[in-house]
């Protein structure tokens, strides 16, 4: 084997070696649209998050419009402060209506904005204070239970 | 009283032979740290003659292709066979390719490229290695004033620290494939849900470099387990032999122990 065609096949073995790490980043992970276009951030605060966590997506319509970037807990208000950081592209008018909801059952945990009727958007820094906290699923059932026994007590005190 | 004297006796030989024994491994211990420090003070020579070092990739990486590719196909092609027939009783198929991806990425990839690394090419460098010492090439060496670490050692650690991150990543690209092939083509999960779940949650930072710096790792200790029993191997047919067996056993367990200890890091918290 000359130096030559050993030069050559090890040529060939490094660029296949870097073709799969593109495939890898590209195809398989997200790095092509993590983070593509400018953004600017909006902050929002929330009475629970529930298991809402730093890059889960931010979806207007089903549509992903920005990423959570921080999460962070305001000691004076008890209240946590979720940061996202949407696309220019998008624009939402100030009185946006901030959720945070489930994809499916026990999906992750997504936020989601309701766009509202102001004429003015949403700049770069802005707090929004309309929002409607994560749905704690434990909380769910056990109102349920409970508005369920106090039915059956009064229908049964009634006979 | 001659019984009990016979007792300590036997109890006082085993304490010899274990204390031997751990004494001994302590020494070869420190021997190879030693020799770990000396290939990297020796590495010029691999750098500067860029050849050698080329010829040793070409050798542990080019030729390892065929083992590697081959075995990353069947390894995907069953982990989507085994994962679809898990998430089919959750109705949830679609995570097939989620599931397919990080186990590769993080976990399969990078370890059972190294293991099959450290078998198919770690031991030739030590039978190499140790059949140079055997007949004397490095002593010669030594008269002719060529330092063997730099000369012999060295190309071949940094050919197997350069080829393991490439064949890990063809591993996982190959395995991914496979999965593909199976749960796509064959059983018919939904190719667009089957690419999009997995871009959704494979990310390149947490899950891609983590196994990227995780082959890095293992064809270091490969690498430096292999020259280093050819290195230390006794200079007979038996000696090599059993400095063969050595390097596939220890680098084994090293690679294993290592992805426990890098998991615990990468992957907990947060």
């Amino acid at each position: 084997m000359t130096r030559t065609t050993i030069d050559l096949w090890v040529g060939f073995f490094v660029a296949m070696g870097l073709a799969a790490l593109l495939f890898l980043a590209l195809k398989v992970g997200n790095l092509a649209t993590s983070n593509s276009g400018e953004t600017y951030a909006i902050e929002a605060k929330f009475d629970n998050i529930g298991g809402l966590k730093v890059r889960a997506p931010v979806k207007s319509a089903g549509v992903v419009v920005g990423r959570v970037s921080d999460i962070r807990f305001d000691s004076e208000a008890y209240q946590a402060v979720v940061k996202m950081q949407l696309d220019t592209r998008y624009r939402f008018p100030r009185d946006t209506f901030v959720t945070i909801n489930t994809s499916g059952l026990l999906g992750e945990q997504y936020i989601g904005l309701d766009a509202g009727g102001d004429i003015d958007m949403l700049k770069s820094g802005d707090v929004i204070k309309k929002t409607q906290s994560a749905v704690v699923l434990e909380k769910l059932i056990s109102q349920f239970m409970f508005s369920k026994a106090a039915e059956d007590s009064s229908g049964s005190g009634n006979q | 009283m001659g019984k009990l004297d016979k007792a300590g006796a036997a109890a006082s030989r085993f304490l010899q032979v274990l204390g031997h024994t751990v004494t001994k491994r302590i020494f070869r211990l420190g021997f190879a740290a030693r020799f770990f420090v000396a290939i990297f003070m020796q590495s010029g020579t691999a750098f500067r003659r860029l050849h050698l070092t080329l010829r040793e990739i070409y050798f542990t990486g080019v030729l390892s292709l065929i083992i590697i590719l081959v075995s990353g196909l069947f390894v995907g092609m069953v982990l989507g066979l085994q994962g679809y027939d898990t998430l089919q009783r959750y109705g949830s198929t679609e995570a097939l390719g989620i599931l397919v991806a990080l186990s590769l990425v993080r976990e399969l990839g990078p370890v059972v490229a190294a293991l099959l690394f450290a078998s198919r090419a770690g031991s030739a460098i030590t039978a190499e290695i140790g059949l140079m010492k055997a007949t004397e090439q490095l002593s010669a060496m030594e008269m002719m004033a060529v330092n063997p670490i730099a000369r012999v050692v060295a190309p071949r650690f940094w050919g197997g620290v350069v080829s393991m991150p490439i064949l890990a990543a063809l591993f996982s690209a190959m395995g991914i494939f496979g999965g593909y092939l199976v749960g796509v083509q064959l059983i018919g999960v939904d190719e667009g849900s089957f690419w999009s779940q997995m871009q959704a949650s494979v990310d390149f930072q947490k899950d891609i470099l983590n196994g990227v710096i995780k082959s890095f790792v293992f064809g270091i200790i490969v690498s430096w387990v292999a020259v280093f029993e050819g290195y230390d191997a006794d200079p007979t047919a038996e000696g090599v032999s059993r400095a063969t067996t050595r390097t596939v056993v220890t680098s084994s367990l090293a690679i294993l122990a290592a992805d426990f200890i890098l998991t615990a890091f990468m992957f907990t918290g947060a």
